[in-house]
């Protein structure tokens, strides 16, 4: 699996973080290395094998439907970088 | 069972410029669980809040906060589940649905892809008498609703409300069973129905706690059955989704404007996109929604904050054991033990509390002469105060006395009418009001032939008439009501009169 | 009394008790030990009137006679937990500004125990990496250097500035957390003694999530018993932490009996690495020949997916990374990137978090959101999971067999030198975790304690690894092997 510059300009779009066209081709690189060490995985024999869910097995605890938080709205907005009228403000999102 | 007997709808067809189409659709239903708190934390869910009001730090993301899940969201899953008729899955899991957007804090949903709570289960949706689409349901699964991004507040920015993050959503999925618009809206309001019978979602669409995303996609003749035989989508055309439709009128509109927008596209040679749109109700028309339209990704895999969610069988048996009936069940009960028509009995099912008022009236009486007075005086009386059934100011038991009055010939059916409306107004029980009132029927024969005499000796020349021609007997009951004041029984009259009379 | 902050815990809790000192003194000792190691970059934020007022709190409740074995204890808190109050950023610029309004479970329950903050610990940022350099802080240093040479070295990481100020004595213990070996490596980097419990001990509640299925808090101590003593104020059942353990917590202090008579000790083949040093071999050697001093029968184990482990470990936790850290995006908390004229919430996400995030926190984000990505989710995130629960069984065989515990060394080499590793790939610097990182993926117990020195007098750390739950009897096996190595050196100071 080789990781060209279209695939890691795609990859950075989706993880929502800014990389300069640039910068691409080393990120490339730099996933390549990466992905070439993960690869062994595929050498690993995995038939019959289940998937872990979770490495201490024990059921799901459950909450009692009782309002026990919230209520709170300075908190709740305490370090926002931008907070106005009760609401965090963002820049304009369009549809 | 009583569904066997229905017949399926006739597919809707739309004409385009070339040939006919058949619709199909397929629906997506986000109900809101009528739960105190939220799925993962103990905020309120209260709806009209100030906003980030209802807000834990676990629903606004804050660093190192975690889930933990409410066990009655779990319980209201498996009931709609039961409802439906539907598999209930043991062992269920949570995974991440992962994007970005303001109002989603944790960047990404919990949801339920690979593992959801129910599987498979139908929903009859009526069209008519006798008529009914039977829709299959694929599965249900419980996740988080997102918050709220207001965009109109500001020109340059965007405002966040998290009151509704985190808030138990049902994902009730269809099959893409429905056939057009009608039924898509049929669909949404047998659900709906069933829901509040259940008492699992409050059905509320003008808050959006019932929303629907409706898929849609356009066929020739013979390909959705095709698709039936084989479950091959290739025979379907290219669908698209329409999102968060709250309201029935515009699903019908919406998927109507959407299905002739495709054959138009279809039919000079284009082909339709794959996408997601959103309906203007202004318009009428719908749009694509291009933000969503960039490549997503969702990158789905099981919540590692979570571990699958095991229920016990005999858990489920208990909620089972404890569901109400539901409006299938109660509309064939009210059809077989109170002699109903499929009319009435459709309407007063309608809401279980029509229903349950329906049957307190009932109650040791004539079904059917109680199911009149609570539709049509009843249901005509409140929706003129705009009131609903559970603030009649008159009871249940009120309206079974004026039925048991008319069935025992206390009161005629046009006295009935009078005592309803001071017993309504009042608040005063009928059998009271009749005694109190006098309006009590005279069904003494004695006073009866008295006054009957009395009128037939005052009018030789009408009885002459009357003896020539039987029809105008009539005139002497006219005349005996008017002299008892409306109160004595007219068959009595009828029969003293006309042996009087000697007819 | 004089140098109180080389106190261990037990020793200060007995002085404490005896009232031969005060916790006002001790952390009177330990906050001018800070004051004069602004050379280790090991304290972050330090919090003095914070720790002033616990210290008086604790004074007031020994006088009182409820002192449990925390009370009045200075110590320093990793980064990465919430602390109501005072800022917690996980060593990164994008939670610049960022004090939470609640406080971790574990350091609640510190708190509780009457345990005094002396201030925020240096670590790589969001605790990925293992040397401290990722750190939006600068790296702390290792109070330890090679013999004869002035140059810096790593403290190890992710939890440097945890290892490095208790190594140099700045305050009595800390906590530190470990998701592929963050506790134990930077404890062997540094001289001292460090325990990750078994996954669901310690709550996970306000701790920043790395990677939620293997992240566990631990203390870092100065030897085994103050690692005993800490960690049963650390554990517990939390009804916030749905993957936290019910069991009940025993008395991990009391278990200390070094009596080890009769275990069985299992020293996997596979961690014999190509390539290791002869003195991390010598000292294992030297370390099995202990125990089987102490009696414990010795006994060679096959671990056989041991290999496949830190690959595993690399599609796992940056899955996990890449959807744990899309919370930090410039909306709630934290850092915002100042915006050009039109740009939208698109440039706000990207800028925030490319200015935000370092470049190994970015590269993991990456790589975890490509190995999650449509197409690839099953040849990477599943089959991970797949050979993870072959690992997990690898181990379960081998406690099967009647093995007790596991002896490895903790690391392949011993700390190594500031900058070293900056021109490496990424690849080299996670080599750093291949004895640890098995022991997060089969969520078991591991403890490292120091067990000798390298040829130029660095530290060097065993790890023992132990079953689930068995975090007394590992801990007793520790104290055991503690008694026997005698390993009493500090660094020389020089800050």
């Amino acid at each position: 699996m080789s990781i060209d510059i279209e695939t890691a300009s795609r990859v950075a779009k989706l993880a929502r973080i800014k990389v300069s066209d640039d910068a691409l081709p080393a990120l490339a690189e730099e996933f390549n290395n990466i992905l070439g060490f993960i690869e062994q995985l595929q050498e690993v024999n995995v038939d019959g094998i289940e998937p872990m869910v979770s490495v201490t097995p024990m059921p799901l605890p459950r909450r009692v439907d009782d309002v026990t938080d919230g209520n709170q709205q300075a908190k709740v907005l305490a370090n926002a970088p931008d907070a106005r009228e009760g609401f965090f403000a963002v820049p304009k999102v369009v549809e | 069972m009583l569904d066997l007997t229905y017949e399926a709808p006739k597919v809707k067809t739309i004409s385009g410029a070339k040939s006919d189409w058949e619709l199909v659709i397929g629906m997506e239903i986000h109900a809101q669980i009528a739960s105190n708190a939220k799925l993962f934390s103990g905020a309120s869910t209260k709806f009209g809040a100030e906003p980030n009001n209802n807000v834990a730090f676990v629903d606004a993301a804050m660093p190192g906060m975690l889930p933990v899940i409410n066990d009655f969201c779990v319980e209201q899953a498996v009931r709609t589940g039961l409802g439906l008729k539907a598999q209930i899955n043991l062992t269920s899991a949570f995974d991440r649905k992962n994007y970005f957007y303001p109002d989603l804090p944790q960047g990404y949903q919990i949801s339920q892809l690979y593992h959801p709570i129910v599987g498979e289960g139908e929903v009859l949706v009526e069209m008519g008498e006798g008529i009914a689409r039977r829709v299959r349901i694929e599965r249900i699964h419980i996740e988080q609703d997102a918050g709220k991004s207001i965009h109109d507040m500001d020109p340059a920015m965007s405002f966040v409300d998290l009151n509704r993050t985190g808030v138990a959503l049902m994902e009730i999925v269809s099959r893409p069973d429905i056939r057009g618009p009608e039924e898509a809206a049929a669909y949404v309001g047998k659900l709906r129905q069933i829901l509040r019978y259940l008492g699992t979602c409050d059905g509320n669409m003008q808050n959006g706690n019932l929303r629907a995303d409706v898929n849609v996609s356009i066929c020739q003749p013979g390909a959705y059955e095709k698709f039936i035989k084989t479950g091959d989508f290739s025979h379907l055309g290219t669908r698209c989704e329409i999102k968060n439709m709250n309201s029935m009128r515009f699903i019908q509109q919406a998927i109507d404007y959407e299905a002739r927008r495709q054959i138009q596209i279809v039919e000079s040679g284009g082909s339709v996109d794959q996408e997601t749109r959103l309906y203007d109700p202004d318009k009428g028309e719908t749009r694509s929604m291009r933000s969503k339209e960039e490549a997503h990704d969702y990158r789905y895999f099981p919540d590692p904050d979570l571990l699958p969610l095991v229920i016990e069988q005999s858990w489920v048996d208990d909620i089972a054991a404890r569901l109400p009936e539901l409006p299938d069940q109660k509309k064939a009960r009210f059809i077989a033990d109170f002699g109903l028509s499929d009319y009435d009995a459709s309407v007063l099912t309608a809401e279980a509390e029509n229903a349950a008022f329906f049957e307190a009236a009932a109650a040791g009486n004539d079904g059917k002469l109680a199911a009149n007075w609570v539709i049509n005086e009843l249901f005509g009386r409140l929706k003129k105060d705009a009131l609903d059934i559970t603030q009649s100011p008159i009871k249940p038991e009120q309206i079974g006395q004026i039925v048991s009055l008319i069935k025992s010939d206390a009161i005629s059916g046009k006295i009935a009418k009078d005592v309803f409306e001071i017993a309504y107004s009042t608040g005063r029980d009928p059998a009271e009001i009749v005694e109190t009132e006098g309006l009590k029927q005279v069904t003494d024969t004695g006073a009866i032939e008295a006054a009957v005499d009395e009128i037939i000796a005052a009018n030789p020349a009408q009885v002459e008439k009357a003896q020539a021609n039987p029809k105008l007997a009539g005139w002497f009951v006219g005349q005996v009501m008017k002299a008892t004041g409306g109160k004595a029984n007219p068959k009595a009259v009828n029969d003293i009169i006309m042996t009087k009379l000697g007819l | 009394m004089t140098d109180l902050n080389k106190l261990t815990i037990a020793g200060a809790r007995d002085a404490l008790r005896k009232g031969d000192v005060t916790s006002a003194e001790l952390t009177q000792s330990c906050l001018a030990a800070i004051d004069g190691a602004g050379a280790l970059n090991a304290f972050v934020h330090n919090t003095p009137d914070v720790a002033l007022d616990q210290a008086k709190a604790a004074d007031a409740r020994i006088k009182s006679g409820d002192a449990p074995a925390m009370c009045g204890i200075p110590i320093g808190v990793k980064d990465l937990f919430c602390t109501k109050g005072v800022a917690s950023q996980a060593a990164s610029k994008i939670l610049e500004g960022f004090t939470p309004e609640y406080e971790s479970t574990v350091t609640t329950q510190l708190f509780d125990a009457g345990a005094v903050m002396l201030g925020k610990l240096n670590m790589d940022e969001f605790a990925m990496g293992s040397s401290n350099e990722t750190s939006v802080y600068g790296a702390a240093i290792n109070p330890w250097r090679r013999a004869g040479d002035a140059a810096a070295l790593t403290p190890g990481g992710s939890s440097g500035g945890s290892a490095a100020a208790v190594a140099a004595d700045l305050c009595l213990a800390a906590t530190g957390t470990d998701t592929g070996g963050s506790i134990r490596q930077p404890a062997a980097f540094t001289g001292i003694t460090g325990i990750k419990p078994t996954y669901g001990r310690c709550s996970r509640w306000g701790i920043v999530a790395f990677a939620s299925s293997l992240d566990q808090a631990g203390p870092m101590t100065k030897d085994v018993r103050d690692a005993a003593i800490m960690l049963q104020a650390m554990c517990g059942h939390d009804p916030k932490d749905s993957t936290s353990a019910t069991l009940p917590v025993p008395d991990f202090e009391a278990a200390l009996t070094g009596d080890i008579r009769g275990k069985t000790i299992g020293i996997p083949r596979e961690y014999h690495m190509d390539g290791m040093p002869a003195e991390i071999e010598a000292l294992w050697a030297e370390g099995r020949r202990m125990l089987q001093d102490a009696g414990a029968k010795i006994v060679d184990i096959s671990l056989p997916h041991t290999k496949y482990a830190l690959p595993t470990y690399y599609v796992i936790a940056p899955a996990e990374a890449s959807s744990n850290l899309a919370r930090y995006d410039g909306v709630r908390y934290g850092y915002r990137a100042a915006l050009g004229k039109g740009d939208g919430i698109t440039e706000m996400y990207e800028k925030t978090r490319a200015e935000g995030f370092g470049s190994e926190v970015q590269r993991r984000v990456m790589v975890g959101t490509y190995v999650l990505s449509a197409g690839f989710y099953d040849a990477y995130y599943n089959r991970a999971r797949k050979v993870r629960s072959l690992i997990k069984r690898d181990f379960e065989q081998a406690f099967a067999q009647g093995v007790d515990a596991i002896l490895t060394p903790t690391t392949p080499s011993a700390a190594f030198g500031l900058g070293e590793m900056v021109d490496a790939d990424p690849v080299q610097m996670y080599l750093n975790d291949v004895f640890t990182v098995t022991v997060n993926l089969a969520g078991l117990p591991g403890v490292s304690l120091p067990a000798g020195k390298d040829s130029q007098g660095l530290p060097l750390g065993l790890q023992l690894i132990g079953q689930p739950w068995a975090e007394a009897d590992l801990l007793n096996t520790a104290f055991a092997l503690e008694q026997a190595a005698g390993f009493h050196d500090k660094p020389q100071k020089w800050w």
